[in-house]
């Protein structure tokens, strides 16, 4: 048996989390996490699995149902110096404190001129695929991302996803951090094998507005992110098989946007396709695209393409949710689509 | 209350009872091996009342035609007791075109005009939607009422404690109704709420509230009876905490591993424990208990093969509906 320097070792995207905010833990005793079903449960998808047993009920506290006093209890102590990571179970429970998360988290830095940080983690579930139907199924990151002063993360795979969560603890401005429940590796829903993956042990950072560049190609640009990544990543490799070279780009971040990253692939392949599991109108797919019509549409040899959700809530029957997730299927007809 | 309200009530509780058992074996039934959520005929969350159907029977006990409920990610008790077609739902479940949000909603979006019948996924959030439907029967001068539904989980969220008020300052016709299974998902009672009683709550917002502490379907059908008569009389709005028991997990999946009461769970069903003391009364036989669970059960059987035998709505289907 060897040891190497840096070990690793296949986990989840929900361990890589958690492992990122129990390491961050150790590391500096104002972090502390809460939200429902945080505690001895470990979090519905898991992101807190663990810490309950390491750090006990002072650090990893469960709360009551009331998201507006438990994120404006986080905005507090953020302001007196803590660093409190807080779950919104599902994203799609936004609505019923998005006071907090708006009009304060957000903005209380640019409002006092600087004077007051928010150093603060937001995390929520997203994504649908499995019939949660309309009110536990959206992803909403091009919400958060459109109204100005919190950063927004969005991994895909556990070496992102534990890194990314180091940086946003580590950030001392709010950081609204966005799982994909079907990204998360959960033995309880159908998972893309990407959901396991090589994670180092030892704490480490990824930089937050940072694009990486998931698989290289010269083809199309595929631009999207979190686990429209895998189902990408799965079509690039079917469609390389068909003589078609898809590069992917996977965003990690929209707030801030790797704007440069976005327009390099593009120059390089001449052909941008948009994949987003958030709906289509007025958010991330127009927003890339805006992003390559402001800099140069001559770089593009073909109209741009936009696959998102159109525009209906996400219904629960399997075949209306297919009907309107961007799946591999439709992924690839796209690609095709662009090549043809 | 007559021996014949108490055969009905029975009767209903052993309904739903049988229906919520059907329903756990097709859900659980073609998700294995690989135990996935999305899987099967019944895919999604999927979270049963059983246990609690008491707060469900002894509260529509007292509804009549027109009048409305607002129930939560919990709802077929309530949905059953109310009078929702069991096939149409069933067939809502299934995720057919035949269901009553044609495949839209699933289990958690049950809507039913003409029952006034709706619930929401989002905690708490069905509390304010009944206090307009209260409004608006106050306004059409009918003596219609309105039911609020939640957990006593749900209780902790800024949405109950603006609806008690307003339907408070307003004098609505709304009961509400918590349900209080001692857990919110893993979080038991004591941990997320100070107060020990909804009732106490209510009293804060000049509410009269009423807490049942022993999960009886006769003791709910007293207390809503006041309730109701307040809110048809005009008198306005009360509060019912119904203590009562999640036998199930809180979502089907759940492991429970957090809850330490599970041993004793069984001895608490409230369904054989009516059933035995009926019988004590002289007001139940073995034979009529065995052929109420087999109506029950040929109801069931029969609303879930008029689901199975519906159809599955088209990929296209998935557009209609945004905008009336
Ligand atoms: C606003 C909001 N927050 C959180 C949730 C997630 N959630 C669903 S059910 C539940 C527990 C509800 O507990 P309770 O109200 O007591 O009802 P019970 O499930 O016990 O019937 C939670 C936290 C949600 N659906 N909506």
């Amino acid at each position: 048996m060897t040891t190497t320097e840096n070990p690793t070792r296949r986990i989840t995207t929900a361990k890589a989390m958690a492992e990122a905010i129990g390491l961050e833990m150790q590391a500096d005793p104002n972090v502390f996490v809460m939200g429902e079903d945080v505690g001895a449960y470990g979090g519905i998808f898991g992101s807190t699995t663990d810490l309950f047993a390491e750090f006990g009920a002072d650090r990893v506290i469960d709360t009551p149902i009331s998201e507006t006093g438990f994120i404006g209890a986080g905005i507090g102590a953020a302001v007196e110096g803590l660093r409190p990571v807080v779950e919104l179970m599902f994203v799609d429970f936004y609505g019923v404190c998005m006071d907090q998360i708006s009009n304060h988290m957000a903005k209380i830095h640019y409002e006092s001129g600087g004077a007051v940080k928010v150093p603060m983690v937001l995390m929520a579930a997203t994504g649908g695929g499995y019939s949660d139907a309309a009110q536990h199924s959206q992803c909403l990151w091009g919400t958060f991302a459109h109204l100005p002063g919190m950063k927004v993360v969005v991994p895909s795979n556990p070496y992102d996803a534990k890194g990314l969560m180091a940086s946003a603890i580590q950030d001392d401005n709010p950081v609204i951090y966005l799982f994909h429940k079907g990204a998360q590796g959960l033995v309880w829903m159908e998972k893309n094998p990407r959901s396991i993956a090589d994670v180092p042990e030892e704490a480490f950072t990824v930089p937050i507005g940072e694009a990486a560049i998931a698989r290289e190609g010269s083809d199309v640009s595929i631009v999207t992110l979190s686990l429209s990544v895998q189902h990408s990543l799965d079509v690039a490799e079917q469609l390389e098989g068909e003589g078609i070279s898809v590069e992917v780009v996977d965003l990690r971040s929209l707030v801030p946007l790797d704007r440069q990253t976005v327009l390099e692939s593009v120059a390089k392949t001449g052909k941008l396709l948009v994949v987003d599991e958030d709906y289509k109108s007025f958010g991330l797919s127009g927003e890339i695209a805006a992003v390559v019509a402001e800099t140069d549409p001559t770089m593009l040899t073909k109209p741009v393409s936009r696959l998102a959700v159109p525009d209906v809530p996400i219904p629960y029957a399997r075949t209306l949710e297919y009907a309107i997730l961007p799946t591999r299927e439709k992924i690839a007809a796209a690609v095709k689509d662009l090549m043809a | 209350m007559t021996s014949l309200d108490r055969l009905a009530m029975y009767t209903e509780m052993v309904r739903i009872r049988q229906y919520e058992t059907r329903i756990l074996q097709e859900y659980h039934g073609d998700k294995t091996p690989a135990w996935d959520i999305g899987a099967g005929l019944i895919p999604g969350e999927m979270h049963l009342s059983a246990g609690q159907e008491p707060a469900a029977v002894g509260v529509c006990a007292h509804l009549k035609k027109g009048d409305a409920i607002t129930a939560p990610h919990r709802p077929h008790h309530f949905a059953l007791a109310h009078g929702v077609d069991m096939n149409a739902m069933t067939a809502e479940i299934y995720g057919r075109t035949t269901g009553l949000c044609k495949g839209k909603g699933g289990h958690m979006h049950l809507f039913d005009p003409e029952n006034h019948f709706s619930c929401s996924g989002i905690i708490a959030q069905g509390y304010p939607v009944a206090c307009g439907q209260a409004l608006a029967m106050k306004r059409k001068g009918t003596d219609n009422v309105t039911v609020a539904v939640a957990g006593e989980g749900a209780a902790n969220q800024g949405a109950f404690h603006e609806s008690l008020n307003l339907a408070a300052v307003w004098n609505l016709p709304v009961i509400f109704v918590i349900e209080d299974n001692d857990w919110a998902i893993s979080v038991p009672r004591e941990a997320s709420t100070a107060n020990t009683s909804n009732a106490d709550r209510a009293a804060g917002y000049g509410i009269p509230g009423v807490r049942v502490e022993d999960n009886d379907v006769e003791a709910v059908f007293e207390a809503a009876g006041a309730a109701v008569d307040r809110a048809r009389s005009g008198e306005g709005p009360s509060l019912i905490e119904v203590h009562t028991l999640r036998l199930l997990g809180h979502f089907e999946g759940d492991a429970q591993a957090y809850r330490p009461d599970l041993e004793t769970v069984d001895e608490r069903d409230p369904i054989p424990r009516y059933a035995a003391s009926l019988m004590e009364a002289g007001e139940l036989t073995e034979a009529q208990a065995d052929d109420i669970k087999a109506a029950a059960d040929a109801e069931v059987d029969a609303a879930i093969q008029f689901a199975v035998d519906s159809p599955i709505p088209t990929p296209e289907d998935a557009l209609q509906h945004v905008f009336a």
